[in-house]
């Protein structure tokens, strides 16, 4: 006796826990009923196939941070080379992890290899013919730039998202180079995919020349002078008859990484404008530089292309503008991305969904119907054929699903449409293994046992039979889960868990239960079954 | 109550018969697949699905003569169907392309669809789920879909040889690859999309169709203790017929919920609802002809002396050890006390 009152508590105390956490804060949002916030953030979350929202997967385009480091190594060579007199026809980088300098004299060998020494680390070196050298780029190294880009690019996404104000956003890494983004109650896909995946690098760089019409106007001796680059103005295409170019110089005096702040302002003609704060370290660079050539064109490019050119009137410190033809909507976004940071890769979206929360409110509700049909079907049939044992059977089903619920509510899983058909499944097997145990049980009371050794014999005999069906279908749900997104993953989460719980309840409650009912009662007491 | 009390079938008397139909609904399946294909969902196959919801009814056939009119290439290759409950007039256009994978232009084709329908008269009308998926992801899905299912059934045959003896787990496994060709047949006969969730669903229903496979495998393996002197042949046939009750029971109860996700789970599950229905039924009936029916081919009918040295139910097995005589006469116990 003192053993079953030890059980029933057990049970009442799993039964209240779960029942709090996995239904009574759905009840509650649903009937506006009171309920402590710690529990409502508990509330079991639905997945963006039933709430609506975006769903992106995108390939980070490491590429561009292996090419961004090749040709910053080979523009500090160029450098270094130029330093120390070393003479050479030309360097060029032939791939994302390659560059080479070409026509070094036998001279002046040992100089070039001096100085390629001190520049160069994370690439291996090999001589070719005519004094030429190519450097490739360290696999290791290669590995290491491409990760970065990747977790960088998670980074400045999940800020811009997060600057976006959606709630419970998600961003994860898949496989190498791709990232999904979940958005949940977004329905303006393009919006969202424009802050993403905008690049955002913002440079100042003094103008030399221009504008001028033509990029070959900005020519000195047919070849762009070194150390300086043509960058095309904001209007039109590139390569358009009316798009302007500015010669600037290739290295910024000031880059986006130097912000502090970005906000939406005015210009002096009440235009929309974007205005920026530097932080220390960049006010002191931009202090000098505008302070070195007052009178001269500061370029300020946006992802390449050149929005304003203004004139440097003073010593600037820490603060400028952006002007350009924008719209209150653009400076919005332009502030959001420029705050954010720059992403050190171009984005390719690569799948796109979108639901709109319609048609999640139509899931929810075949969901719930189908649900709530598989139940009563489950309760009709075990009443019919278990007779009283049935009411058992029943209990611990419905026991089994609030488990589930409240388990998946406590880890935070969530709830997809797949997910609920997880959950119908869930009944329909999860009852299962009482049939296999109430089978068992009749077949002992008709070999002649006494309905409590039956019963006792039943639940040991299938006990094995039991982990050996759980443990099965827990493995076709483990790769699934490995397998699947999103949805699936709701899926195989409901699947595993449900079967988890359904063990404790066929077999500890069921019995339990049981035994409840023989207790008391004589050897000769029959069960309804 | 008993649907079954104290058969005596002759179960593997059919067991013939069973593998022909199998072989002609597997055969028949696969010459559907061949000379027609699987149906892809989008997203195996990549492309553009574009739910719209209409203000006003609007004709399926409205819809395709605006996409016929409007869009790129017109629509002979778009598929358009109503979409869910009628009431809600909803309308879904699948098209087999999508734009570039590269930088925003994804969406290309879904603005052009749109666009198509906008400059034609079907009136207004709202974008109420999208679905655009590039070759990329298609591929990989399909790759990784097909791994979990191998992966999954090498998983359950490792579990099962190391619990029952080697010629089981075979059994258990020819049986759930036998369920899923069939399924599979099914799928392609009744022209399903292959989805995610199909593939769910058919991954479920490995997990799930040896189910039985393992309740007729262990009274087996219960009955070889007990019944010494009979051949493999009687045991087999005893232990299908005394489980014959709860097999068709747990199914049943599997059966109805799957029924119930299929007539009520809403369009997005019907997929699933179709394969994990068809994967019940074929899971019963294999755990019957198929997995059994190996074992006895396998086995032979010699009497089962040897197969009584079968460890203990609860002793996970290491290999068939017939010459054990610790190992023996605890099973002789074993079976005597049941």
């Amino acid at each position: 006796m003192q053993n079953i009152r030890w059980k029933v508590l057990t049970i009442l105390v799993v039964f209240v826990v779960f029942a709090g956490v996995g239904v009574y804060p759905i009840l509650a949002a649903r009937f506006h009923w009171p309920s402590p916030t710690w529990l409502q953030e508990k509330q079991l979350k639905l997945g963006l196939d039933l709430k609506g929202g975006v769903n992106l997967e995108m390939r980070v385009q490491t590429d561009d941070a292996l090419k961004l480091e090749t040709d910053q190594e080979s523009e500090r060579l160029r450098d270094e080379l130029t330093k120390r007199g070393v003479m050479f026809t030309n360097i060029t980088t032939p791939s994302v992890t390659e560059f080479r300098v070409e026509g070094i004299q036998p001279a002046q060998d040992a100089a070039f290899r001096q100085a390629a020494n001190e520049v160069q680390t994370n690439f291996d070196r090999s001589p070719g013919a005519n004094g030429t050298y190519t450097f490739t780029m360290k696999q290791s190294v290669a590995q290491t730039l491409r990760d970065e880009a990747v977790v960088q690019a998670r980074e400045t996404i999940e800020r811009r998202i997060n600057e976006l104000g959606v709630t419970e956003p998600s961003i994860s890494q898949q496989g190498t180079d791709q990232l999904l983004v979940q958005l949940p109650g977004v329905s303006d896909v393009d919006k969202a995919k424009s802050i993403m995946g905008s690049p955002g690098l913002l440079e100042l760089k003094i103008v030399e020349q221009g504008p001028a019409s033509t990029q070959e106007a900005l020519l000195v001796n047919g070849q762009v002078p070194t150390g300086m680059e043509i960058v095309p103005g904001s209007t039109g295409a590139p390569g358009d008859a009316n798009t302007s170019y500015y010669l600037v110089r290739k290295v910024a005096a000031v880059t986006g990484r130097d912000l502090r702040n970005a906000r939406p302002s005015l210009d002096e003609n009440n235009q929309p404008a974007v205005s920026f704060t530097l932080n220390n370290e960049g006010g002191r660079k931009f202090g000098q530089v505008t302070g070195d050539n007052i009178g001269r064109q500061l370029a300020i490019i946006l992802d390449g292309r050149v929005q304003s050119a203004p004139r440097i009137d003073s010593r600037i410190q820490t603060d400028g503008r952006i002007t350009g033809s924008f719209t209150n909507e653009e400076v919005q976004n332009l502030s959001l991305i420029l705050r954010s940071g720059a992403l050190p890769a171009r984005l390719d979206y690569l799948s796109e969904r979108t639901i709109g929360p319609s048609l999640g409110a139509d899931s929810i509700r075949s969901g719930v119907t189908a649900s709530f049909v598989g139940l009563m079907l489950i309760v009709v049939f075990m009443l019919i054929y278990y007779k009283f044992s049935g009411i058992n059977a029943v209990v611990a089903l419905i026991f089994n699903l609030i488990i589930l619920l409240g388990l998946m509510a406590y880890i935070g899983a969530v709830m997809t449409l797949p997910g609920i058909a997880g959950f119908v499944l869930t009944m329909g097997i999860g009852v299962d293994s009482n049939v296999l145990i109430f089978e068992r049980i009749k077949e002992e009371i008709e070999a002649g046992r006494s309905s409590r050794q039956a019963m006792n014999a039943g639940f040991s005999r299938v006990f094995w039979t039991l982990v050996d069906t759980h443990i099965a279908a827990l493995i076709s749900a483990a790769f699934l889960f490995n397998f699947g997104t999103g949805p699936i993953r709701g899926f195989a989460t409901t699947l595993a868990l449900g079967l988890v719980s359904n063990l404790f309840t066929s077999i500890f409650v069921s019995k339990t239960l049981f035994e409840l009912e023989l207790a008391g009662r004589g050897q000769g007491a029959q069960l309804s079954i | 109550m008993h649907i079954f009390k104290n058969t005596h079938y002759n179960f593997l008397r059919w067991r013939w018969h069973a593998l022909v139909v199998s072989w002609v609904i597997i055969i028949a399946g696969v010459f559907v697949i061949v000379t027609r294909g699987i149906p892809k969902g989008v997203e195996f196959a990549g492309g553009t699905v574009v739910i719209t919801q209409f203000e006003k009814p609007t004709s399926v056939q409205d819809v395709r003569s605006a996409l016929d009119k409007n869009f790129p290439g017109g629509g002979q290759y778009a598929v358009v169907q109503a979409y869910g409950d009628p009431a809600l007039k909803q309308v879904l256009i699948r098209v087999p392309s999508a734009g570039a994978e590269s930088g925003q232009s994804l969406s290309k084709t879904k603005d052009n669809v749109v666009a198509a329908l906008q400059k034609s008269d079907v009136g207004g009308f709202k974008v109420v789920g999208t679905e655009i998926v590039g070759p990329t992801v298609g591929a990989e899905l399909t790759s990784k879909g097909l791994w979990a299912t191998v992966l999954s059934l090498i998983g359950i045959l490792a579990y099962l040889a190391f619990r029952f003896q080697f010629s089981f787990g075979v059994g258990a496994v020819v049986a759930t690859i036998h369920d899923l060709l069939v399924t599979l047949a099914f799928l392609a006969f009744f022209r399903y999309d292959m989805s995610l969730n199909v593939i769910a669903a058919l991954l479920t229903m490995t997990g799930f169709s040896t189910n039985d496979t393992i309740v007729i495998f262990d009274r087996i393996r219960e009955n070889l203790r007990a019944m010494r002197r009979d051949s493999m042949y009687d045991v087999i046939n005893a232990s299908v017929n005394q489980t014959l009750g709860r097999t068709v029971i747990t199914s049943g109860t599997a059966l109805l919920t799957s029924l119930a996700l299929f007539f009520f789970g809403g369009e997005v599950l019907h997929g699933f609802a179709f394969t994990m229905v068809v994967g019940i039924i074929t899971g019963t009936y294999s755990s019957v002809f198929i997995a059994a029916a190996i074992v006895s081919f396998w086995r032979g009918s010699a009497p089962t002396r040897a197969a009584a040295h079968a460890p203990a139910v609860s002793a996970p097995q290491q290999a068939p050890a017939p010459q054990q005589p610790t190992r023996k006469s605890k099973a002789q116990r074993k079976a005597r006390a049941s």
